[in-house]
């Protein structure tokens, strides 16, 4: 096939844009780690490899982010999948019910994130809020507090938020991947007499893999990259407990005005991300089931 | 069969408690949320909040800059992004391949590693504080994952149509609107779908670039209602039905497509 040259007008208004407000930041991003440019001087010097020095051995609220990171990013996506992957099982056929409670529990996703902050602040205000409310009603009193107050379970609050969010969205992508499973699998498992468990161990979840790949992938970046719910609902306190990655490279750059250093935690943020989204395309790979 | 119809109630419940709390709240007096914070409001449907609302703080003007950069993010991205899957499902396999690779790589860049160089260049650029601005930061971040879905898409569309295109002496331009563009429209309208939920609500980028209410967009507006109103829930959740209600509205009417272009979104980004 000949290909005329005016194709590659077609690329020019998208490639020019993505040149200009994407490829040169990100080029930009990497050429700033390696200074102590404060963002608004014309002046700036090369600091070598400092910044990231500093990040690992110099910096212990940045060594705290990942801890957070790492907690935040496990709740979410061990319960995002199991509550995703537990109910499309059930709303697997299509029904007029099971549309319908697919829809209700998807809602969820199309809202902004910022609503989605406001309306859990409410749900964890520690005295007009719902969850401490419920908990009294039923005598669990004991249990309520300052859900977002208290630094030892703030990010754990914030990480069932995310779930709230999101897991309908996942659940979608499962209910997909278990109809496309076919049915003879299921009759033949049953003309052999297989139970339940046998049958979920050794049909649905390793032709479900591809899926359940996506989704915890999915789920693993999206949670490693939060940042508005955390943003709206704590800022990053108390004391700093639910600082995260995202949050950290904003105030360092926008509040303490060190954009070399923030530079240098985002281009770690990014090698981060790359690593699990290598991971990801490998995991897919080696998880190609065919019918 | 009873344990699975009850989780699905309690799911259920877990969704429609908090946003039925929130409907009440914003037809609620402050003083009324304090004292019954989780009652009937007890004036029944109370609008004054919403009066308020659109009386005190620029409101109108928060929505019409988001109607503005959503629409013109959507169309554009939607536009680019086609051009340029068209593009390289025309182009030789290895050139094709490349193009494709310049763009995927944007998807494994986060926002908030380029926040820092774009804001700057934004000072630049004089583009802080303006819509234009938005909407050129909003169309180059999202081409990726646009560029991705429509490529993919655009691939299992039959050669032979293209083909018998070119004989009917169809040049690139009229095979592309006349061919290409039709025959994706089903992904074409996912890929709007899903863009449309992202730029509607999209906070980072307005957080970075615009201080002027003037520019503000509606979640960046209600992030500043927080300051302004601290605990005033009433007036938070006012604006939060506000923010969402366009939304809202499209969800009931075009539930399918929204399920769809948000799961292709997530299962190819």
């Amino acid at each position: 096939m000949k290909t005329s040259k005016t194709i590659f007008l077609f690329f020019v208004p998208g490639l020019v844009l993505y040149s200009i407000f994407f490829l040169y930041p990100t080029v930009s991003a990497l050429f700033y780690s390696f200074t102590d440019w404060d963002g608004f001087s014309d002046a700036f010097a090369f600091i070598g490899f400092d910044n990231f020095e500093r990040a690992f051995t110099g910096d212990s609220i940045f060594r705290k982010t990942i801890g957070n990171n790492l907690k935040f990013m496990l709740v979410v996506v061990v319960f995002q999948t199991i509550v995703a992957l537990a109910f499309a099982m059930i709303l697997i056929k299509n029904s007029k019910t099971t549309v319908f409670l697919r829809a209700l529990y998807f809602f969820p996703t199309i809202l902004s994130s910022v609503s989605v902050a406001f309306i859990w602040a409410f749900v964890y205000d520690p005295s007009l809020g719902i969850l401490n409310q419920l908990l009294e009603g039923i005598g669990l009193g004991f249990i309520a507090q300052n859900w977002l107050g208290n630094a030892n379970i703030a990010i754990y609050s914030l990480a069932i938020t995310q779930v709230w969010f999101h897991a309908g969205q996942m659940l979608i992508v499962f209910v997909a991947g278990l109809q496309a499973i076919p049915q003879e699998m299921y009759e033949v498992a049953k003309i052999e007499g297989a139970s339940k468990w046998q049958t979920f161990r050794s049909v649905t979840w390793p032709l479900l893999a591809p899926s359940a790949t996506i989704v915890v992938a999915y789920t693993t970046i999206q949670s490693f990259k939060a940042f508005d719910l955390v943003f709206a609902m704590t800022g990053g306190g108390p004391n700093n407990s639910t600082e995260i990655i995202a949050t950290y490279i904003y105030d360092i750059a926008f509040r303490n005005y060190q954009f070399g250093y923030a530079s240098a935690i985002s281009v770690i943020f990014m090698i981060i991300i790359a690593i699990i989204t290598f991971l990801q395309f490998k995991a897919l790979r080696s998880d190609r089931i065919s019918y | 069969m009873l344990f699975r119809r009850f989780s699905l109630l309690v799911y259920a419940l877990l969704i429609l408690i908090p946003l039925l709390v929130v409907v009440l709240t914003s037809m609620k007096t402050l003083r009324e949320t304090f004292s019954n914070p989780l009652g009937l409001p007890a004036d029944g449907i109370n609008i004054d909040n919403y009066v308020a609302i659109f009386q005190e703080q620029t409101m109108a003007g928060y929505f019409m800059n988001s109607v503005i950069v959503t629409l013109f993010s959507v169309t554009f991205t939607l536009l680019f992004a086609a051009m340029i899957a068209f593009g390289i499902t025309r182009l030789s396999s290895w050139l094709g391949n490349i193009m494709f690779t310049l763009f995927i790589l944007g998807m494994m860049v986060p926002a908030q590693v380029i926040m820092v160089p774009l804001y700057s260049l934004m000072l630049d650029l004089n583009l802080t504080n303006s819509l234009v601005g938005l909407i050129l930061v909003n169309v180059s971040t999202t081409l990726p994952i646009a560029v991705f879905i429509l490529t993919g898409f655009m691939k299992t569309l039959p050669k032979e149509l293209f083909e018998a295109s070119t004989i009917d002496g169809a040049g690139n331009w009229q095979m592309f609107t006349k061919v290409a563009i039709p025959l994706s429209l089903p992904s074409l309208s996912a890929t709007a779908i899903f863009l449309f939920v992202m730029h509607w609500n999209d906070l980072l980028y307005p957080l970075l670039f615009i201080t002027d209410n003037a520019y503000k967009t509606l979640p960046l507006a209600l992030l500043e209602f927080q300051g302004q109103y601290s605990t005033n829930y009433p007036m938070l959740f006012t604006g939060v039905i506000i923010a969402s209600a366009p939304m809202v509205v499209a969800y009931v009417f075009l539930q399918r497509f929204f399920v769809a272009g948000m799961t292709a979104g997530a299962v190819k980004g």
